[in-house]
This record gives structure tokens, sequence and C-alpha cells, in this order.
């Protein structure tokens, strides 16, 4: 069969290798825990808890906002020591709550169930949403809302991301190879919101192990299929992957649903499984620290809030002086000015690199040699949006669909005459955001 | 032991990954890919051949830094686009053209038609194809003449207009007139094929231009289809030079793939109609100077459909 896919893309050094042996490991915080109140789009949480409150293991620190939003509980038993700004990974300062860790871990009892098909659609959505539940790939919409369009009965598709496009990033890869039965447990839970929709595992072909392992668990399940789609980046990007898997186009400002597909991560269909059957909160994610500047790179299990610098720690340090540290992979990760940052529901990856290869390369003028429009994803010229962006014209660029851009940086990766095309067409499209929102 | 690193992280937007491919790498590649046909062009035409394209090279090069020193602009020599330039001038001169040539030739390649509007990639027409037209205007008797020790003054393509019979198995190795680069059809070829393979070109413009040239003369040629006839105008004046190496220049032809199929057809038409019903045997350079002309239309109504855009299922 062929491989699915998508027109465009690249492919790079994938530095996968450096980690995906390595098992997964629990860190466990010993410092103050950060809980930004703003983890995911949409408003930001509300806190319930204030100076001086003690805290478990589990207990709601923060409600949601509104419906597009999502609760935050504390991962570590504690005392609230403040509720004030702190620098999160993009550089901005969000209103955080601060635990100082007592160290006991003292949990809360979560309300477990047997099985999903002793409740209703409406109940599976509520402990979903309950449980604080974003988009872990990194977007981090609230999976509540994505799981409640419009009309339900209209999704034919339930794709789990599997691709794990990013190069170095193996946490996912981890997760279907040590706890496949949760993914598709979660898939199913998924499934029962969908009376019309098939389930669809959708995986690269660079992890052949997890296609069949895969393969093996869901020969007997009738709703669910494994797709195999070739290596290549951003094929886990929402919009590819749909298309790759459907043969659906959407445009930006139409949703998953309008290709009657719902798309969740790895990461996020085993947190809706630990939401629905074991009552348990978002409190912990699989963060790959990796890099050829950290001494053991590997795959842990780390609570929300956790600060980096724990996590450089657990992972042996640093080998050499990293020139750069990236939150996220290394297409579309946020770069660290510091390291005082603690991790969200979002964060996939610490990769820690000895040499930055932007401000080694200097930019110079363009040749047109096309290789832009080549790989974009999106199928706009890059190179023309860029000149328009940077001469400020922003008629052009929103005319040259510059606003389709996803923002992958394959135009960036590719051009030989090292612009930054992608920071260019990222500015622009932030200006004609913020213009349309007032 | 992570505390003491952190002031010196960089920070930049992403991504932070780039490809090892550069501008430099991408010139360099160019002048190995043209290789066979300069190195053809020196044994066929002798030591003068060798020190016109050296002269013309070091004329680019030279006004380049020369030009850039004096605006006080930084130093862009070492993209290698300058010696591209000034090689593939060279081999659209006659092997016998004085030393001179090749230095107006240079200097009004780089300084009128890439300097002055802003160096590279700011070009509106192939700075090579663009002098050597400038030449062919300003010496027409210097830059028509052919003759050399090894073959009569005329070119094939010059005797098939004049109804004369050209030996093609001739034509197709290079053993006749022309200019430095343009007669060995299977050096050219060559060349270009280590372009392709590197993925630097690729057979979009080159493809549809020769089709659409072959569709042309066969319909226009007044010998219909004939083999011999066609075989000679493919292999004859600049047309494989042209078509694979200066068609396919990045900065003077459509961003756009379908931008660039139509670009090829127009080249195509054009050089028919220059060499059939045009005066003079030659049509190729007339038509990529005034084809980069016409880029920017090209451009304008092959702009891409976004991804999904129209929101239609497929």
């Amino acid at each position: 069969m062929a491989k699915l896919t998508f027109t465009g893309g690249i492919h790079t050094y994938d530095g996968k290798d450096l980690s995906k042996d390595k098992p997964i490991v629990d860190i466990l915080p010993v410092g103050d825990l950060v809980y930004p109140l703003s983890q995911h789009i949409g408003a930001p949480a509300v806190p319930i808890v204030k100076k001086g409150d003690y805290v478990l293991t589990g207990q709601k620190i923060a409600e949601a906002g509104g419906f597009v939003s999502a609760p935050v509980y504390a991962t570590v038993s504690g005392t609230v020591k403040a509720i004030e700004p702190r620098r999160v990974v993009t550089g901005d300062s969000v209103m955080s709550i601060v635990i100082e860790n007592d160290g006991k871990y003292d949990e809360v009892t979560y309300s477990a169930i047997e099985s999903a098909d002793e409740l209703s659609k409406e109940q599976i959505l509520e402990r979903i949403k309950e449980a604080g539940i974003v988009g872990m790939g990194g977007a981090g919409f609230p999976t509540h809302v994505k799981l409640s369009p419009k009309e339900p009965d209209k999704i034919d598709y339930v794709i789990a991301n599997c691709a794990e496009c990013e190069p170095y990033l193996t946490s996912d890869y981890r997760r279907m190879l040590e706890e496949p039965h949760k993914l598709i447990e979660g898939l199913k839970i998924s499934l029962r919101l969908f009376d019309n929709a098939m389930g669809i595992l959708a995986v690269e072909d660079n992890k052949p192990d997890c296609i069949k392992l895969l393969k093996e668990l869901t020969k007997n399940e009738k709703r669910i299929l494994v797709k195999t789609l070739k290596t290549k980046y951003p094929q886990g990007s929402e919009r590819q992957l749909i298309f790759a898997t459907t043969k659906r186009a959407i445009n930006s400002s139409q949703l998953p649903a309008d290709a009657g597909c719902v798309v969740n991560n790895v990461d996020t269909i085993v947190a809706i499984y630990h939401a629905v059957i074991e009552g348990k909160p978002l409190m912990q994610r699989i963060v790959t620290i990796t890099g050829d500047a950290i001494n053991h790179p590997q795959n842990y299990r780390v609570r929300i809030g956790t600060n980096y610098h724990e996590l450089i720690d657990a992972a042996g340090g640093f080998k050499c002086q990293p020139e750069k540290i990236v939150s996220g992979g290394p297409m579309m990760g946020f770069a660290l000015f510091n390291l005082d940052v603690p991790t969200t529901k979002t964060a996939s990856a610490l990769l820690c690199m000895s040499r930055d290869e932007v401000s080694a390369s200097k930019p110079s003028a363009c040749i047109n040699c096309g290789l832009c429009a080549e790989v974009c994803p999106g199928r706009v010229v890059p190179k023309m949006l860029a000149d328009y962006a940077e001469h400020g014209q922003e008629e052009a660029f929103v005319k040259h669909n510059g606003m389709e851009c996803c923002e992958c940086g394959c135009c960036s990766f590719v051009c030989p005459a090292k612009r930054n095309l992608t920071q260019s067409i990222k500015s622009m499209r932030k200006i004609v955001l913020g213009k349309r929102k007032k | 032991m992570s505390e003491r690193n952190d002031s010196m992280m960089k920070v930049s937007s992403n991504p932070h990954i780039r490809s090892k491919v550069s501008t430099s790498k991408i010139m360099l590649a160019v002048i190995l890919a043209l290789l066979p046909t300069t190195i053809f062009g020196i044994r066929n035409f002798g030591l003068h051949a060798l020190l016109l394209v050296l002269v013309t090279i070091a004329s680019t090069v030279v006004t380049e830094a020369l030009f850039e020193a004096v605006m006080k602009k930084p130093l862009t020599i070492f993209d290698f686009s300058a010696v591209v330039t000034g090689l593939l001038l060279a081999l659209n001169l006659p092997p016998k053209a004085p030393l001179w040539i090749g230095i107006i030739g240079g200097v009004f390649a780089i300084l009128v038609v890439k300097m002055l509007f802003g160096g590279l990639g700011q070009n509106f027409m192939n700075p090579a194809l663009a002098a050597r037209c400038f030449l062919l205007i300003s010496f027409p008797v210097i830059m028509t003449d052919f003759t050399c020790d090894a073959y009569s003054g005329a070119t094939p393509l010059a005797a098939l207009k004049a109804g004369e019979s050209v030996n093609i198995l001739d034509m197709v190795i290079g053993n006749t007139a022309g200019t430095i680069g343009e007669t060995s059809m299977i050096a050219i070829v060559f060349g270009a094929c280590i372009l392709i393979l590197m993925g630097i070109i690729d057979l979009r413009i080159p493809g549809s231009y020769i089709v659409t040239f072959i569709l042309f003369i066969g319909l226009f040629g007044g010998h219909g289809f004939d083999y011999s006839y066609i075989s000679a105008h493919l292999a004859g004046g600049g047309l494989m030079l042209g078509a694979f190496f200066m068609a396919t220049d990045y900065v003077t032809r459509p961003v756009t793939k379908f931008g660039q199929v139509l670009f090829g057809i127009l080249l195509g038409i054009l050089t028919g109609i220059f060499r059939i019903f045009g005066a003079g045997a030659e049509g190729v350079s007339y038509a990529i100077i005034i084809g980069n002309l016409l880029v920017p239309l090209i451009e304008k109504i092959t702009y891409p459909r976004a991804f999904g855009k129209g929101g239609e299922r497929l």
C-alpha cells in the first residue's frame, strides 16, 4: 500500500536515536512547582486556592475560566506559596500558582471506574473537561472542546496523531511501545462520543515496531485502523495529517470537524484514558530531554509544574556548554533564554544543542530558488510572503494567503540564502491577527 | 550545575535547525556542471578560448568587488554568483573574440544588469545573456565571426537556414563552429544531468521549452516533423546551453511550478519565431531575455492556491 502523505515537507537529521531506546523514567520534583494559569488556548484558569493553603497531589487549584479553558491541578502536596506572574517558555510572564513541595506527595483519592461503558457521553465529556486535558502536542487546545463539535454524528474519523514528526522527539514513541493499551483504550473512549466514526492510529513509517504492535493489539477492534504514514516533517501537523489519512483538505480558518475529523495526539489520548477510567486529572506528561549537550538523553515522566533546572539535573546535566536550549522540537519549539521556567501541559521536549545553526548562518539575498515554495505544506510562496512582511505590506501579505501559513518552519530550514522566512511571516501574522481581534 | 550556563544561551525564532544547502554551494555546483562544455570548448578552440574564459570571469568578479567597495556594501563575491555569470557569458562568446570583449561584457553584466538593480536576486534579466545581447548589438561583426582554425565561419544553424545540409553527428559531439560553450550537445547535457541529479534544476523549464520548440518548428519550420531537420535545430545554436543553464537561472525564472512550465512554453515559441521568421539564425538569447521580462506577469497569474483554500472536500 502506498504510504499516506501530503505535498511538500522536509527530511531532516532526526536525532531520535539519542533517546528512542531509553525507557520512560519518573522524575520526582524537589523544589517549588509553578502552575501557569494559561497553559492552553482560551481563557486563563481562575485560582481557587490562596496563599498559605495546604493542597494535596491531584487537588484542583484553579478552575476553568470559561468553556474554552481548562482547570489546573496540583501535582505534589504542599503549601501555596504565592500567586504571582512567573516567566514561561515563550518568554512571557503569566499569572501562576506557586506551590512549595513538602516532599510527601500525599494524594487525593480518585473515582476510578471499571469501564467507560457505564458512562453516558455527557459523563465522559465531563470527566475529560474536569481533568483539565488540553492538546498536549503543543497547541494546547482544550480537549473537551475538540470533542464537542456541533454535529457529532457527522464525524467520520477520530485520528490519533502518532506521527511524531518533529526531529529529536521520542516521547510518543516510548508511550506507544510501553503503554499501547492506554492509547487504544483512550481512543475507544473517544470513539464512544462519535457513533459514526472510525478510529485511526496514524503512525510514521520510521516506527515500524509501533505499527506492528498497534496492529497486533487492534486486530479484533472493528472500529480502529492503523495507518502508515510516510516519514516527513510536518506529517503530524493537524491539517496535513487529516489530508494524509482521509484526502480531505481544510484551510486555516476551518476546523478538523469541517472535514469530519477529530485529531488528538498520543499523550492527550492517554490522558483521556487516565481521566475517564482512573478518574485522574492531567498531572504529568512525557518529556524527551535530549540533544548533544546533555549527558543522558532520555524520556521522562514529568509532573506538570516541575522546574526545567530539575529536568536538566535529572538528565545528568550538561555534557558541554549548550549554545541553545529549546522547549519543544527544533522545528517549532521555543528557544529559552532562561531555564527557570516550569514544565507545562504542552511541553513535549527539552532540546539542548551544543551549536546553534541559526546564529551561525548569516541571512543573504534571496536567489529565488523556489525551495521554500516547494516544501511549503500550506502551498504558499514563503519568499514572497516574507518580502511583504519585511516591507510591512499587510494587504499583499493577506492576499497571497499569508494567513494560511502554519509556521512549521520548513521554508527557513531549506533556504540556501539562510533567510529567516518563518520569523518574518510569523511576525506579520501576529500583526494581522492582532488587528482582527480588535 | 545547570545554573552557570544560563546567560550563555542563544535565542531565536523557530526553526532552530538549518539545512546544509547554501547559495555558494549551489553556485559551485553550477560551475562544476558547466565544466564539461567549458573544457570541450577550450579543447576545440584552443588557448585563446581559455584566456577569454578566465578574463571574462575576472572581469565579472572584479566589477562586483569594486562596486561593493565603492558603495561600501558587504563583499558578496564569495557566493560565486559572479563567477557563474562570467563563465556563462564567456561560453556565449565567439572563440576568437578579442579579450576586451569579455571585459566589456563582464562589466556590463555585473554593473548594469546586476548591481545597479540591487545585486544578487534583484536582476530582472539573466546578466550573462543581457551582456551577450548588448555585445551583439554593439559589436555585431566581432560577435558573429565564428571563423577559427578548425572550422569555417558558418555555424550549423546559419548553414541550415541557408538551405545547406549539416552533419548532425558533428553537431551532437560539438565539432562545429559556434560560441565557446554552445557547440557540444553531449557535454552540455552531461553537465545538466549533474545539476538534475543534485536536485538543483529540474526538467520543468528545459522540458517544456524543448518540447514546445520541437512542436513549433515541426509545424512552422517548413520541413514538417523531419527527423534530421529537428535534430539539427536541437543540437545547433545555444538551445541546449540556454534551456538547461540559462532559462533555469533561479533569479530570472518564475518561482512557481506551473509558472515554470508556462515560461518554458513561452521560450519555445519565442525561440521558434526568432529562428524561423527572424533575420538571424539564432534566437535563444533574445527569447530568454524577453521571457525574463515577462516573468513578473507569469508569477502574477500562477500564484498557487493555498492548501485547503476554498474549503471543499477533495
